[in-house]
């Protein structure tokens, strides 16, 4: 039985020399959802970048079993499902179906079984009328639910999301918090929304100037106010 | 992560960094228009030129090589010159047969190749120096200061600002795409896509970064608007030259002055 996700000991500087990540390491268990929170520049964004070897750091890295390597990464590119924080980056093409289907055509999958891997990532994500309308004019939290079916698509065995609730207005943040919580799969989400880390993630990490400074389960964390403000959050 | 690689300011504070930017741009401007009106074969005229701008690049302490590096970016449009080889009258050097055509070098055709190809890469290293040792918004003002007209230059400052601003937009586009380019673990399938297909999608992406780039600067439009903008770009008055500014000014512009008198008596 493998982890889903092992991190050890990551280091990683911007070639500026911005030193991003000191030596980070993280153990994901497989279905476990876990929330990454931290001050803007902790380094959260850099860390889910290595996820996916989009960045390649000093340490080891190993998802879904695999070491983060220039070989793996077509293998770990389809088994990460990786969600950007602003939709409109995800979304690059003319409609909705075309970007759902974006991951199972890269791979090679016959037309019909792409067919069905983009209905049913639409059904889950409660999207299933909008297959031929243009992702340009939907709304931000409307562009959150076809970013999230773009890698469901490719049936992936971790989730990873970059602020899923920014921007969104209190319904449709309710909406997404709802299908995040049915979703049964590993979860690795940055978030600054502290009440829905609270509600949906038993367990929190968190990030500041590029280390993990407290990981454990979010209720323990969460009481420790001290600790919260010392790293620029705040107890909801 | 951020796009800093296409910015050629070097900052620095040599006696070129240091110069007004106003001097700086005309001076580039006449040194490229002798370079142009330079007669063909003029090697002694070459030769100094080429002397001036080495001896600005040294002084800028940008180092030869750095900016010898940019140049050869030029070397590309030289191609364009290459015709002049083969059209130019004169005494034929060789014969090229092509087929049933027979391609002739002539003398001039060599001389006056050459010649363009020295003048646009001198010419070349002169621009280099400007944009390496000039900050863009100082370029601007210069650009004022001699009467570009005021919308013009306000759309290079915008297009300046917000290239960059779009070239991470394209990053972040590519790096999603990146992101969903997996491969299946089964062994019978094939990743990547047809060729068509692959086009179609970047089609796609440049189409939506298109769009979103209009968008954009209708934000942009009614953020200036609401901060008053009615139209006409206004712009704080330009500070006076210093004595030493003027001084040099006027002592490089005679200087190009007797170079391509020179040039034309010869």
């Amino acid at each position: 039985m493998h982890h889903s996700i092992e991190i050890e000991q990551l280091y990683y500087s911007y070639p500026d020399g911005h030193q991003a990540l000191r030596g980070v390491s993280l153990h994901v268990e497989p279905c476990e959802k876990v929330a990454l929170v931290g001050p803007n520049g902790a380094g959260k964004s850099t860390l889910i970048l290595h996820l996916n070897g989009i960045l390649n750091g000093r340490g080891q890295v190993r998802v879904a079993g695999l070491p983060v390597v220039k070989e793996n990464l077509g293998k770990i590119r389809a088994r990460v499902g990786m969600v950007f924080q602003n939709p409109d980056d995800q979304l690059f093409s003319p409609t909705v179906y075309d970007d759902v289907a974006f991951g199972p055509i890269y791979q090679g999958l016959p037309q019909e079984e792409v067919r069905q891997r983009v209905e049913k990532a639409l059904a889950v994500v409660n999207m299933s009328d909008y297959l031929q309308r243009v992702s340009h004019h939907l709304s931000v939290g409307e562009k959150k639910r076809i970013a999230i079916a773009t890698v469901l698509s490719m049936d992936p065995e971790i989730l990873i999301l970059d602020e899923p609730t920014a921007g969104l207005d209190p319904r449709a943040r309710r909406s997404l918090m709802k299908l995040l919580e049915n979703l049964d799969i590993t979860m690795l989400v940055s978030s600054h929304d502290m009440l829905m880390v609270r509600e949906l993630f038993p367990r929190m990490v968190i990030m500041d100037d590029g280390c993990i400074v407290a990981d454990g389960p979010t209720q323990e964390l969460m009481a420790d106010e001290a600790l919260l403000n010392a790293h620029g959050l705040e107890k909801p | 992560m951020h796009v800093h690689f296409l910015d050629p300011y070097r900052p620095g504070s040599s006696p070129i960094h240091q110069l007004d930017a106003r001097v700086k741009l005309i001076l580039t401007l006449a040194y490229i228009l002798t370079a142009a009106l330079t007669p063909i074969g003029a090697w002694p005229v070459y030769i100094l030129l080429l002397a001036w701008a080495v001896t600005i690049e040294i002084l800028s302490e940008l180092g030869v090589g750095f900016v010898l590096r940019r140049a050869a970016l030029a070397l590309p449009f030289v191609l364009a010159a290459l015709p002049v080889i083969f059209t130019a009258p004169g005494a034929a050097l060789i014969h090229l047969p092509i087929g049933p055509w027979i391609l002739t070098i002539t003398l001039p055709g060599v001389e006056r190749f050459i010649s363009i190809a020295l003048k646009s890469w001198i010419s070349v290293q002169m621009a280099i120096v400007l944009a390496a040792t000039t900050s863009f918004p100082d370029l601007l003002t210069a650009m004022r200061a001699i009467k570009v007209p005021r919308l013009l230059v306000a759309i290079f400052g915008l297009m300046w600002r917000y290239l960059f601003v779009l070239v991470d937009e394209a990053l972040r586009l590519m790096r999603a795409r990146l992101s969903r380019s997996g491969e299946s673990d089964r062994p019978d399938l094939k990743a990547g896509g047809a060729l068509i297909w692959r086009a179609k999608v970047a089609g796609g992406m440049a189409g939506s970064l298109f769009l979103r780039a209009i968008e954009r600067s209708d934000r942009i439009y009614m953020a200036m608007v609401a901060r008053g903008y009615d139209g006409e770009v206004r712009a704080a008055p330009l500070p006076r030259l210093s004595r030493r500014d003027w001084l040099t000014l006027w002592l490089c512009l005679g200087l190009l002055l007797a170079l391509l008198t020179s040039a034309a008596l010869f």
